[in-house]
């Protein structure tokens, strides 16, 4: 009788694991037809709830009141997970809307006239991509957002959320999706942040918000797309991050944020996303052993200034800064000879890879923790039993869902049926997991910024 | 969703338009266009605060009016990080005194801390203060940390105070008490190796490694369920992989565990892990192995990384494809 009573973690956990058993020990029960329809994702009901938000909000949101980008982006890319486009009038009416919380020098705020931060900039920038067509896309001033990024930028390499603003590995993963995929992203922006994030990979694994911090699933997503768009993902001890990253899915089928805490529905996405990023990276889905690219990663562990592999090649930064020489590249591809790596071009060259592995994680058992134990009775998704619904909430369940849905599937090739949990009219659009937009969305948004426009040379601003 | 509470100060609120010190402001409407989405309905207090606020940030008004207004505005919303950011101008201008500071994001903390901006201003605060705010700030995060000990804003700004102003005399020690009140809190044992590799008082991970080493089977002997000692201990050989595998107290404790049949995840794990780095399994280890097998259907494997991923693939199915894969990836011509 060394440890009479249970700890606080033992007690938490076990109400929760109480509170999920009973769901599925319910389910198990139900003959078949009736466990279909309990596995059924209930579209409409979501739907109603992501519009009804959309239109009007009641006053105890007024505490997201510098959030509204986000509550764009959660809403708009939760109705595009489902396939519901919204009508005409809604379209131009958030056109406008952003474009009121955009800053003249750049940036997007949490709703008009705030400051521009670098989280409801990615929020804003995903929503106007979500929303597709020349009109969303134009509005969207690249030079003065990329002006912006630059301003947010730090000597350690990491970035600023806003002026003056604390500096993380969010802030990190938002300014350099959004440079990726608004295709301009140079060097500039780039320079030691692999340094900065691997300075945040900590003894367990995972990555944490800033150095010395716990390792935790958001950041370890934002972290771990951050070195994949900046073609440093091998510098990573990714063999420690990954044995961290399965062990976060536990027996109530969905995944934690961190070691042992509660579940989560919205780790469906941070997590599960994760697994979507690593298994299109070769050194992971090759079959022999690949170690941390260590010879080409500096690690200071003062973070204060450091030299990145990229400004050890030495590539030229005058002009064409987006064009580098990258004699790393990817070299668990097998290529024998450096190649150039324009930044711009590897989330697209990401997602374009084939899938050569099986999902690391139990993909169905997540789809069942979603389904069954994340869906609030009247639409919206949810944390865990007992919480109540919210839009981030429905994002990223939704997000993860779709995740498992597509894990096993090409880009171009048919979600087989046995893929998908309860009936197959539960699929989703698949996203794009490095931005976590919908797939066909970022096409376009892909489409528009580089060939439609003439490209963005960020020359000019030098 | 926490709405704002009604305290007895909200209770008391006086419209601004009726406050004598702000009727030369002229309110600034929010430019939500004619036809926003995610329009919120505030509160008519809300709305004219946030309109008041607008005039005086719109005319960079560094002011004490101004900082009154920024605090009640934070009241309202403190995730306007705009706010913020202009009373943290306004306090720099006026030379403010910043306990009062203090003050105010302990109060905000009360409703909801898991919020980003209270936390960097207080951050912002502290390093003004300097050192003579050290034992304040490690005062405070412990009295949030004592309602949720794995508070990760907590945790962040406690790092900061220790690196930033010092404070790291009794911090090992903090860490064991968490330790001992839940030594299943994985935010305490993150914290104790914060503790150990950077407290200038300790001499360093190589330093203390044995030590800690002790320390950690012990836990790991008690709850051999509890994932965060054995990523622990391994953390304590974090870039030292020929330590790690020549313990001989690592590997005893393991065979300990998978002897002991219940619990056997972490050990396994943990084999694989030694025998990847060049361990040599004893007879001792395959026989323990072998006797983990659930049943004689199962695939058996002379070789006991195979046999133990093969263990692992059944004991643990929810990482089954994880330990197919590992087992291709690291002992596929074993």
């Amino acid at each position: 009788m060394e440890f009479p009573v249970a700890t606080k973690t033992q007690h938490e956990q076990w109400t929760v694991e109480n509170l999920v058993f009973r769901k599925y020990n319910l389910f198990e029960d139900l003959p078949h037809h009736a466990q279909t329809l309990m596995l059924e994702l209930r579209r409409d009901e979501h739907i109603e709830y992501l519009m009804r938000g959309l239109r009007g909000l009641p006053a105890s949101f007024s505490v997201l009141d510098a959030n509204r980008p986000w509550m764009c982006y959660w809403i708009l890319h939760s109705l595009a997970l489902l396939g519901e486009l919204v009508d005409d009038e809604l379209e131009n009416n958030t056109i406008d809307f952003l474009s009121r919380c955009q800053d003249p020098n750049g940036g997007y705020g949490g709703g008009p006239g705030q400051m521009p931060h670098l989280a409801t900039t990615y929020a804003a920038v995903n929503s106007l991509i979500t929303l597709g067509g020349h009109k969303a896309l134009s509005s969207i001033n690249r030079r003065e957002l990329y002006t912006f990024l630059r301003r947010m930028k730090q000597p350690s390499g990491g970035f600023r959320m806003h002026d003056a603003g604390e500096i993380d590995v969010r802030a990190c993963y938002t300014a350099i999706s959004v440079a990726s995929v608004l295709n301009i992203l140079d060097h500039e922006l780039v320079d030691n942040v692999g340094s900065y994030i691997l300075s945040c990979q900590t003894y367990e694994g995972g990555i944490s918000g800033e150095p010395g911090s716990e390792a935790h699933g958001g950041y370890t997503f934002c972290g771990l797309a951050t070195m994949i768009l900046i073609n440093e993902v091998n510098c990573l001890d990714l063999p420690r991050l990954i044995d961290w990253l399965v062990f976060r899915q536990g027996k109530e089928c969905g995944f934690q944020g961190r070691t042992n805490k509660l579940v989560d529905g919205c780790y469906s996405f941070w997590q599960g996303g994760a697994f979507a990023l690593l298994q299109r990276i070769p050194s992971v889905s090759e079959e022999q052993i690949v170690l941390p690219d260590v010879g080409h990663c500096t690690l200071d562990t003062s973070h204060t200034s450091t030299t990145s592999r990229i400004s050890e090649v030495g590539n030229s930064s005058e002009g064409t800064s987006s064009q580098v020489d990258d004699t790393g590249g990817f070299r668990q591809e097998g290529l024998k000879v450096p190649f150039p790596v324009n930044y711009n071009d590897i989330g697209y060259d990401f997602i374009n890879r084939s899938v050569e592995m099986k999902p690391l994680f139990h993909a169905i058992a997540l789809q069942r923790y979603i389904l069954l134990c994340t869906q609030a009775e009247n639409g919206g998704l949810i944390d865990k039993p007992g919480k109540s619904r919210d839009f981030y909430h429905t994002c990223y369940c939704l997000s993860g869902l779709s995740i498992c849905q597509h894990i096993c599937s090409d880009a171009d090739s048919p979600v087989l049926p046995r893929a998908v949990s309860g009936p197959y009219s539960n699929l989703l659009e698949p996203i794009h997991p490095l931005f976590n937009v919908v797939l066909d969305q970022y096409h376009e948004a892909r489409e528009f910024f580089t060939t439609h426009r003439a490209p963005f040379n960020s020359e000019v601003l030098h | 969703m926490s709405s704002s509470s009604s305290s007895d100060e909200e209770r008391r609120w006086v419209p601004l338009r009726s406050r004598p010190e702000f009727s030369d402001v002229i309110p600034v409407e929010q430019d939500d266009g004619p036809n926003p989405v995610v329009p919120i309905t505030y509160k008519e207090e809300f709305r004219e605060t946030m309109d008041y606020f607008r005039a005086l940030y719109k005319a960079d008004e560094r002011s004490l009016r101004a900082l009154h207004l920024t605090s009640e505005a934070i009241q309202f919303n403190p995730g306007n990080y705009t706010v913020w950011h202009f009373r943290r101008l306004v306090l720099e201008a006026l030379n403010h005194d910043l306990h009062d500071e203090l003050a105010l994001t302990e109060h905000i903390a009360r409703g909801n801390s898991k919020n980003y901006q209270l936390w960097h201003h207080r951050r912002w605060v502290a390093e003004k203060l300097g050192t003579s705010a050290t034992t304040e700030e490690l005062r405070f995060t412990k009295n949030i940390l004592s309602i949720d000990a794995k508070h990760y804003h907590a945790w962040s700004h406690r790092q900061w105070v220790l690196q930033a102003l010092g404070g790291w005399e009794d911090e090992l020690d903090y860490c064991q008490q968490l330790l001992e009140e839940d030594i299943f809190n994985n935010s305490a044992w993150n914290q104790r190796y914060f503790v150990i590799t950077r407290s200038p008082f300790l001499g360093g991970l190589k330093a203390m490694r044995e030590s800690e080493v002790c320390y950690t089977l012990n836990g790991i002997v008690a709850r051999p369920e509890n994932e965060s000692s054995w990523r622990y201990l391994r953390g304590l050989y974090k870039d030292d992989n020929s330590s790690w595998v020549n313990n001989p107290q690592i590997s005893s404790v393991c065979l300990e565990i998978l002897n002991a049949k219940t619990n056997c995840v972490f050990a396994l794990s943990t084999l694989l892990d030694l025998i990847s780095h060049g361990f040599q399994p004893s007879q001792e280890f395959t026989d323990a192995v072998d006797a983990l097998r659930i049943s004689d259907s199962e695939q058996r494997d002379s070789d006991v990384a195979k046999a133990a991923c093969f263990v692992l693939e059944s004991v643990d199915p929810f990482r089954a494809n994880y330990w197919q894969w590992y087992k291709n990836k690291h002992f596929q011509n074993a």
